[in-house]
């Protein structure tokens, strides 16, 4: 039996408190109002009062709507009919099609066992060069994309998730902007992959608390398919939305902030999340691509700082480009010895070189003397600026590498650029024309 | 032991925070089990207030419901100690993972617990006390072979007086929980000795004649640490670094090549790909000093972050006991907590669940003296039998923003021997490892001669300094002898401070290495060269740095190495 209660005590924010008996911590109930139907979260429980989070916001909600337990955690359907499909952050359909109940699953399942991972190895190649040579992305790998509103985050999104060979898609998004889910959805459908994909939208317009359930939403559908040996690919946008929809919930149930007014568990929220990206011992993965805004452009905002020591390296997107400095990828050195030989030593002496170039450039804006090794490197990060680092340049690992081969011997001597004898012999590109 | 159980019922749930009415009397951290169904859920006490006791769950409260039944266990948060230690793979509770991953599967169960030890194994047990001595907790009665070591067993740590042994056991093949001992204390009472012992992992075990001062360098073969910031034997480092600047791969580094006998992991609150990475490469490492795989000398304590808050911060003092215990066989252990920050949350997490008054950040009040006695439990010690064992311990911090300035940050920095700080500039310019040549301190003695070590500081500082002018006047604004000096310290910087951790060879350098190549760096940095345009300098730097960058790839024994060092030589004059 399922009881009803209907004496809401208290309404704050976008969490109701009521009297019940026999709740269970994290468990789901149904809020009744005369606008409609909500789920909520139980979030806190103490003696006879239970706090919930309304997933559709509080507004409207009376004190005397009903509430029934529905005895179970949130859940979410996971099939392969959900391939092709559009859901709210609550799991509702978003498009047309009809609502999934079938083989419903837990959100937030227990953490892998780190004895049931492995190591990754198998390189995603995404075709541009800033990405494959000198931060190679990496199945299971979790990377957020730090940018700025206004950047190409989300079209960049897209364009590597239309290029990697992956599985499936997972598409999650928060506080998206309604145009932004069209670019992605029109996307996915003109290059062919909305059949194997699957879209959780929250939009800017959506309630808050609906935000928090997008990830849990896409990982755990994502975790149910990677056991069954696929490569999934999820993408999250934008989570600092998810971030601030969380540090709105802890505001109201007046926890004491730590940082910026964010919850002192920011850190093992996010983590919960991202960490659910793996490489199954003998079943398939997830890979984790994540957009987060950081407020201000400032890199040590609690969002992307807390992200930044969670994530398995982050790129930065700034002035339309992914920046040299800063953008790392952690699993690089998983991979990128088995590419080609050059490819590290190529991939560490151009990053010097253009952080010389960076500190040329600013000698000649201070209006000093040009050294004639200072002239060679500004040629240098120009071509490298245009050639290599563009987003417009889409080509393949070994392209690249031979392109930065000759950027390198059109503008030095061999000598001059402190690279390994070997290598030079192996693959300094011939003067052409002015030997013979 | 044998008091009935006692017990409690849930009163409230807020995130792993459990509020507990109890029926008699309870202990502060006393371990208690809330029972969900068929499940039992693992949990400390933290606080007390009246009839109420607020308990932090070390697992997800999930489905936890008001009035459900828990039992309090009357023990503190403790590990079992034991041969077969060497090797494992625990969560912060100690539960082993490989087992639990055979038992149930991809996901740790919430409520799976199991023993590290097993009860099954024979160990040859080798009898060192004859019956009628006079012994005192952590005296040895006796070894078992484990790996590479001889595993002492010893008197149980909690006894606090004086025992006369009845009784050894032959030699001969026991499981753990064998009696291989009977001691009697002043009073007659017997007590059995097995070889597996219990111990609350938040008391540090003191069965030792006394604390030394540490003086011996521990030897790291990463060359800035070894030569400009060097730590000691039962010492204690902190390595502060923004994220991305190699925190992780610097204490991988180390735990593979610090001379030392036994390396304790404790990966708290990090990323699970990392350790990962340990426990697929450590058995396949063999560890050029005893020929056997890296993974018989190490313990690894693994609660990622997304791992159960309230083990986090369990998992470090599991750490430094199993490091304690180890140092009580006379052995050198090194331990490595990353990072010290994700512990520090933890406490601050249940800190504001308590509603505690926050400090600076919202971190708890007593974050501090947690930390400076988290890292007083290293240290060179003298055991009662005149061997000398030892715990040295190196925490990460990961501080917010990367800013130094931040509580935990500066907490550690006021209670180690070497700060290792680790640059956000240095990272960006690929140059490893990352740390900070001029801001990193040391109050420890290196190997390398005091006067050779202020030559390579002092070109460094003037190198920065010359640097830092430039930038204000241009280089046409410094004198030749003033650029040579930039050239120097950056020459000195390319080819010794960094060194590439994934170069076979240029990985890890010995001492006698070090020496060597030093004293050709310093010839350089001691010479006085005569150049007539600056991009001859430079051209003759760079060429020099290209020449030592192939050197350090060469193996020290080799024809090669000989040949680049004639041109080295020559190049030099």
């Amino acid at each position: 039996m399922k009881k009803v209660y209907s004496d809401i005590i208290q309404i704050a924010g976008d969490v109701i408190t009521v009297e019940a008996e026999d709740v269970g911590y994290r468990e789901i109930a149904e809020v009744r109002t005369a606008h409609g139907t909500s789920l909520a979260q139980v979030i806190r429980l103490e003696g006879k009062r239970v706090s919930l989070q309304v997933l559709s916001g509080s507004r409207g909600v009376s004190t005397n709507d009903k509430i029934r337990f529905l005895r179970r955690p949130l859940q979410v359907s996971c099939s392969d009919n959900l391939l092709g499909r559009v859901f709210t952050g609550s799991g509702q359909p978003r498009d047309n099609g009809p609502d999934l109940t079938d083989n419903m699953i837990d959100l937030g399942g227990p953490s892998v066992n780190p004895a049931k991972r492995v190591i990754p190895k198998n390189m995603i190649r995404t075709g541009i060069p800033m990405i494959d040579i000198f931060n190679s992305l990496v199945e299971s790998q979790k990377l957020p994309i730090f940018s700025v509103a206004g950047e190409p985050y989300n079209e960049l999104l897209a364009r590597i998730a239309m290029q990697a060979e992956v599985d499936m898609i997972i598409l999650g998004g928060m506080g998206l902007k309604y145009d932004d889910y069209l670019f992605f959805r029109d996307t996915l459908e003109e290059h062919g992959a909305l059949s194997h994909s699957i879209l959780f939208i929250h939009t800017a317009s959506d309630p808050t608390v609906e935000c928090l359930f997008v990830p849990d939403m896409c990982l755990a559908v994502a975790e149910k398919f990677a056991l069954q040996g696929k490569k999934v690919l999820v993408l999250l946008t934008d989570m600092t939305n998810f971030a601030d929809s969380l540090k709105e919930i802890a505001i109201t149930m007046e926890q004491i902030p730590s940082n910026r007014g964010y919850p002192g568990d920011l850190y093992s929220q996010l983590a919960a999340r991202y960490e659910k990206a793996v490489d199954f011992r003998g079943a398939g993965s997830i890979t984790i691509l994540a957009v987060t805004t950081m407020p201000g452009d400032d890199v040590t905002h609690p969002v992307p700082d807390n992200t930044g020591y969670i994530t398995e390296g982050q790129f930065y997107l700034r002035g339309g480009h992914i920046e040299p400095f800063g953008s790392l990828s952690r699993l690089k050195q998983q991979v990128n010895g088995k590419t080609r030989s050059d490819h590290r030593a190529i991939m560490d002496r151009m990053i010097q070189l253009f952080a010389d170039y960076r500190e040329a450039l600013e000698k000649r804006s201070m209006g000093f003397e040009m050294s004639s090794w200072d002239n060679k490197l500004l040629e240098y990060g120009r071509r490298f600026e245009t050639e290599l680092m563009a987003l417009s340049v889409n080509i393949p690992l070994e392209k690249a590498l031979d392109r930065g081969w000759q950027i390198l011997s059109d503008i030095f001597d061999s000598t001059e650029i402190g690279m390994k004898e070997s290598l030079v012999k192996e693959y300094w590109p011939a003067k052409v024309g002015s030997a013979e | 032991m044998s008091e009935k159980i006692r017990k409690g019922s849930v009163f409230g749930v807020n995130g792993n925070m459990v509020t507990v009415n109890f029926d008699e009397h309870v202990m502060q951290n006393e371990v208690a089990y809330i029972i969900v169904g068929n499940e039992r859920l693992k949990a400390e006490v933290i606080r007390v207030r009246g009839k109420n006791a607020e308990l932090q769950l070390f697992e997800d409260s999930v489905g936890v419901k008001i009035g459900m039944p828990v039992e309090f266990t009357a023990n503190l948060l403790s590990v079992d100690l034991g041969p077969g230690l060497l090797g494992s793979v625990v969560d912060g509770l100690q539960n082993p993972l490989y087992p639990l991953a055979e038992k149930f599967g991809f996901f740790l169960k919430r409520g799976a617990y199991m023993d590290v030890l097993n009860y099954e194994n024979e160990w040859e047990f080798t009898p060192g006390v004859k019956a009628g001595i006079k012994v005192r907790s952590g005296d040895m009665l006796g070894t078992v072979p484990e790996n590479m070591f001889k595993h002492r067993i010893m008197v149980p740590f909690n006894l606090s007086d004086e025992y006369t042994v009845a009784s050894v056991a032959a030699k001969g093949k026991y499981k753990i929980k064998d009696e291989i001992a009977v001691i009697k204390d002043a009073a007659g009472k017997e007590h059995r000795v097995t070889m597996v012992q219990m111990w609350p992992i938040k008391v540090p075990i003191k069965a030792y004649a006394q604390k030394l001062k540490p003086v011996d360098p521990l030897i790291t073969k990463i060359r800035i640490i070894d030569t400009l910031v060097p730590v000691c034997v039962g010492g204690t480092f902190c390595t502060p670094g923004p994220f991305g600047a190699g925190k992780t791969v610097l204490q991988h580094l180390l735990s593979r090549h610090a001379e030392v006998d036994v390396v304790v992991i404790a990966a708290c609150g990090e990323r699970a790909g990392e350790v990962v990475e340990l426990l697929e490469e450590f058995p396949e490492l063999i560890d050029p000093r005893t020929q056997r795989s890296l993974m018989e000398r190490t313990i690894i304590i693994c609660n990622t972050s997304s791992m159960p808050v309230a083990a986090r911060e369990s998992s470090v003092y599991t750490a430094v006991t199993l490091a304690e215990y180890y140092r009580q066989m006379g052995l050198n252990v090194l331990l490595l907590a990353d990072s010290t920050s994700r512990w520090a949350q933890a406490m601050r997490e249940m800190s504001g669940r308590l509603e505690e008054i926050p400090g600076e950040e919202a971190f708890p009040a007593y974050l501090e003296s947690r930390i400076a006695s988290f890292y007083e439990r290293a240290g060179l010690v003298q055991l009662r039998d005149g061997t000398i064992g030892s715990v040295t311990i190196g925490g990460t911090v990961s501080p917010a923003g990367g800013n130094f300035e931040e509580p935990v940050t500066q907490a550690t920095l006021k209670v180690v021997g070497a700060f290792h700080g680790l640059s956000r500039d240095r990272a960006n310019a690929r140059k490893y490892p990352s740390i900070d040549p001029l801001e990193s301190w040391s109050k420890y003695t290196s190997f390398i001669e005091d006067d050779k070590v202020n030559l390579g500081r002092d070109i460094l500082r003037r190198s920065s300094d010359v640097e830092r002018m430039m930038k204000v006047i241009g280089e046409e604004g410094t004198s030749m002898d003033e650029f040579v000096d930039y050239l120097k310290g950056e020459f000195f910087d390319d080819v010794y401070l960094q060194q590439n951790a994934f170069d076979k060879i240029d990985e890890a350098t010995t001492v006698e290495r070090q020496k060597y190549v030093l004293e050709r760096i310093e010839s350089v940095l001691d010479k006085k060269f005569d150049f007539e345009k600056k991009d001859e300098a430079r051209g003759f730097f760079q060429r020099l740095r290209q020449d030592f960058i192939t050197w350090n790839a060469m193996a020290i024994d080799s024809e090669e190495f000989k040949a680049k060092e004639q041109d080295i030589k020559q190049r030099i004059g």
